[in-house]
């Protein structure tokens, strides 16, 4: 499977012989278990796999909620108390799969991030980025029509502001927008079909975590210093690496308790510190609220889709140039959506051939500032766009196009770049020899340390 | 870069100073110490009794409790009553629920929720406790909501206790100033007075205690298992926290051979 070398399961006795020449799926679970890993990752590897329990997570308390959910809208709200009073631990199924959609974006941002700064999504990794990205997308959406099930005062307008973003683009908008809705509003036909809808993503979620898991066992893993493993030869390569089995699966289960021991901690005494309390009253079509805020993981792209209000001289310009087709609004929506395309495209965009930001010197810096910029439009995300915030998120957005579109372009031009270690096994001993002074052995003080 | 950097922290600043002026019209909460804060806190038995007293004798005139089950008057972690205590207290409040299948109201049975009422446009008092942020910021940053709890309960407390005493006429209907609730008038007149209500564990009935009570009963009504909730989480910490030794002691034993060998500067073998 992977192009590093390493051992292949060998059938031995008649039975194990017999199905693998039927059905080779013991060597498909040998050779994705004991896939060469390299042997200096830092504890920044551990997201994948509270990621996959994420997902599972996820899956299995949803196909419990959804048993005692009632998708009306007369019914859905009432039907969401009576899982919380009336079903036996309905209320720790319904807070664990609350608080999971927060973990799992947690720890989906710290993986993104860190891919970013390890230059993991540089070639040959590309394809794993851009699944990983749709992966992204996906969960987004998926977590958008879940939170609007529950049938509160957030859920509802949460979905009107949301698909009227579709209704924003020119001419064949609103059309679009009915088509999602099922009708002129959100109404009970929304509400049926994004019941639907949640139910079936995390499916296709799952369905690329293994392509994203295939490929990146087809080029191997990335690592802190970003030199490759070595394919020379099969002790080179053992030199570098060690089986995921068990060296990283105890790591990453190690990790992953300690990451729940905070989940449950939140889950368990502060579980509604991520929601929002208008989301325990009714949805009322009626009454808007005075603020509409979503989830937290989504407010760095609210705050970008708010930016560009009709006083900003790009959105003036296209106004113009456009003949009023690309309005403020329809600018934001494509502002939202190309924040991300922007993060896809990252592998082309990065002109730098050193992959890990441990040995950019210049580039660590930009990086550091991106990480803030996310937190600060994050922030004002939930603020009311007024007073001084428009101009923060203004600033915050045009730093996050400009890092992607300028700065790593150029970066890969005008920096010069420290030092690598000549092999992975090199960065390992410097790092665990005892000698540590040596330099190019992990100078970078901000990279975590490497596996315990 | 730095431009940029120097101008948003100038914005950051100027917008912490802006926000502290901000603060006007309603949105007083105090922080009261109530039995069930915090991780280690619990529901006091008593004290949802009388909240319950007021809420029955008092504010079920205009709200209602219709996602709470009579039932749960019954269940362990709250109010704690036996079942004939539950249908005793039906009896005397004469409480009575709409039928659908008589098209008819007849009296209610612990079965029932509590019949929801709205009568005069009263919300609901089902959730309140989980439907109002008591404590924001600072400055958009959640972290009061963090160390204090979301306080939905200390908000009850503080809208009940927090009447100025001035009354408004707003195209013919009066609103009563009031130092929470935001925008600073509200519809509803204050609703308690000093002994308004006679607690049978002899409790001096002020505002101020009823003001606790009721919130307090509120958010056992909120949140009926959060007793066990808080159970669960103590329970996850403590195996998933043995777990963690284990582990971290299994991956170290694991690891130990690996680094020994980086340690002697001998390539791996």
């Amino acid at each position: 499977m992977s192009g590093i070398p390493h051992d292949h399961y060998e059938p031995k006795s008649r039975g194990e012989k017999w199905l693998h020449r039927r059905l080779p799926i013991v060597s498909l679970l040998y050779d994705t278990l004991m896939i060469p890993t390299p042997k200096n990752l830092n504890w920044m590897w551990i997201w994948g796999i509270v990621l996959v329990f994420c997902l599972v997570m996820q899956i299995i308390t949803g196909v419990l909620l959804v048993m005692h959910y009632t998708p009306h809208v007369d019914m859905a709200f009432a039907s969401i108390e009576h899982i919380m009073r009336d079903v036996n631990a309905g209320w720790a199924i319904r807070y664990i799969h609350m608080n999971g959609a927060s973990l799992f974006f947690i720890a989906v941002y710290l993986h993104i991030f860190r891919g970013l700064y390890y230059g993991s999504y540089k070639a040959p990794r590309e394809v794993t980025w851009i699944i990983g990205m749709l992966i992204y997308v996906l969960m987004m959406g998926t977590a958008f029509l879940g939170y609007v099930l529950p049938w509160g005062q957030m859920s509802f307008w949460g979905a009107t502001v949301i698909t009227g973003l579709f209704g924003a683009i020119p001419f064949i908008g609103e059309s679009i927008q009915t088509w999602l809705l099922g009708g002129p509003a959100v109404d009970n036909a929304t509400l049926n079909r994004f019941l639907s809808l949640h139910y079936l993503l995390p499916f296709l979620i799952l369905g690329l975590v293994i392509v994203h898991v295939w490929a990146f066992h087809t080029t191997g893993n990335n690592n802190p210093t970003g030199v490759e493993v070595r394919r020379t030869s099969k002790k080179e390569a053992e030199a570098d690496t060690l089986p995921f089995w068990p060296y990283f699966v105890i790591k990453d289960l190690f990790a992953l308790a300690v990451v729940l021991v905070l989940f449950f901690a939140v889950t368990g005494f502060m579980p509604n510190l991520l929601g929002h309390p208008d989301n325990y009253i009714e949805a009322n079509p009626l009454v808007t609220p005075a603020h509409i805020v979503p989830e937290w993981y989504f407010l760095p792209f609210y705050a970008i889709l708010r930016a560009f209000d009709q006083e900003v001289w790009v959105v003036i310009i296209a106004d113009t140039l456009t003949g009023g087709i690309v309005d403020a609004k329809f600018f934001g929506v494509i502002a939202m959506f190309g924040a991300i395309l922007v993060m896809a495209l990252a592998p082309w965009l990065d002109t730098s051939s050193v992959r890990s930001g441990r040995f950019r010197p210049m580039f660590k810096w930009w990086f550091w500032l991106l990480v803030v910029d996310f937190m600060v439009l994050m922030w004002v995300g939930a603020r009311p766009a007024e007073g001084i915030y428009p101009y923060i998120a203004l600033i915050g957005s045009t730093y996050w196009f400009a890092y992607f579109l300028v700065i790593l372009p150029l970066l890969g031009v005008i920096e010069k770049p420290l030092p690598q270690p000549a092999t992975i096994e090199e960065d390992f001993n410097d790092h665990y020899g005892g000698d540590h002074g040596t330099p190019g052995s992990g100078t970078a003080a901000s990279a975590p340390s490497p596996a315990e | 870069m730095l431009r940029k950097l120097a101008i948003s922290t100038a914005a950051a600043l100027a917008l912490l100073t802006g926000a502290a002026q901000a603060a006007g019209e309603g949105g007083h909460v105090t922080n009261y110490a109530f039995s069930f804060d915090g991780p280690f806190g619990t529901f006091d038995q008593d004290q949802l009794q009388r909240g319950l007293q007021v809420y029955t004798q008092i504010c079920s005139g205009c709200h209602g409790l219709q996602y709470v089950p009579l039932r749960s008057l019954a269940a362990e972690g709250g109010i704690g009553w036996s079942e004939d205590e539950v249908r005793a207290y039906i009896e005397q409040n004469f409480i009575e629920v709409y039928d659908e299948d008589l098209q008819d109201w007849r009296p209610a049975v612990p079965n029932d929720n509590f019949p929801a009422n709205d009568s005069v446009g009263a919300p609901d008092l089902s959730l309140m406790a989980k439907a109002r942020l008591g404590f924001h910021g600072p400055w958009g940053t959640g972290l009061n909501a963090l160390v204090n709890g979301i306080g939905g309960p200390e908000y009850i407390a503080s809208l009940l206790t927090h009447y100025t005493g001035e009354e408004v006429e707003q195209y013919g209907t009066y609103l009563y100033e009031n130092e929470t609730f935001e925008g600073g008038l509200i519809s509803m007149a204050p609703p308690l007075w000093d002994d308004a209500v006679e607690y049978a564990d002899g409790t001096p009935a002020t505002v101020d205690q009823m003001a606790q009570d009721v919130a307090a009963f509120l958010m056992w009504a909120a949140e009926p298992h959060m007793m066990a909730r808080k159970q669960m989480g103590f329970v996850a910490i403590i195996i998933l926290g043995i777990f963690s030794v284990l582990l971290y002691l299994t991956n170290k034993r694991l690891w130990a051979p690996v680094k020994a060998r980086a340690k002697g500067t001998q390539p791996a073998e």
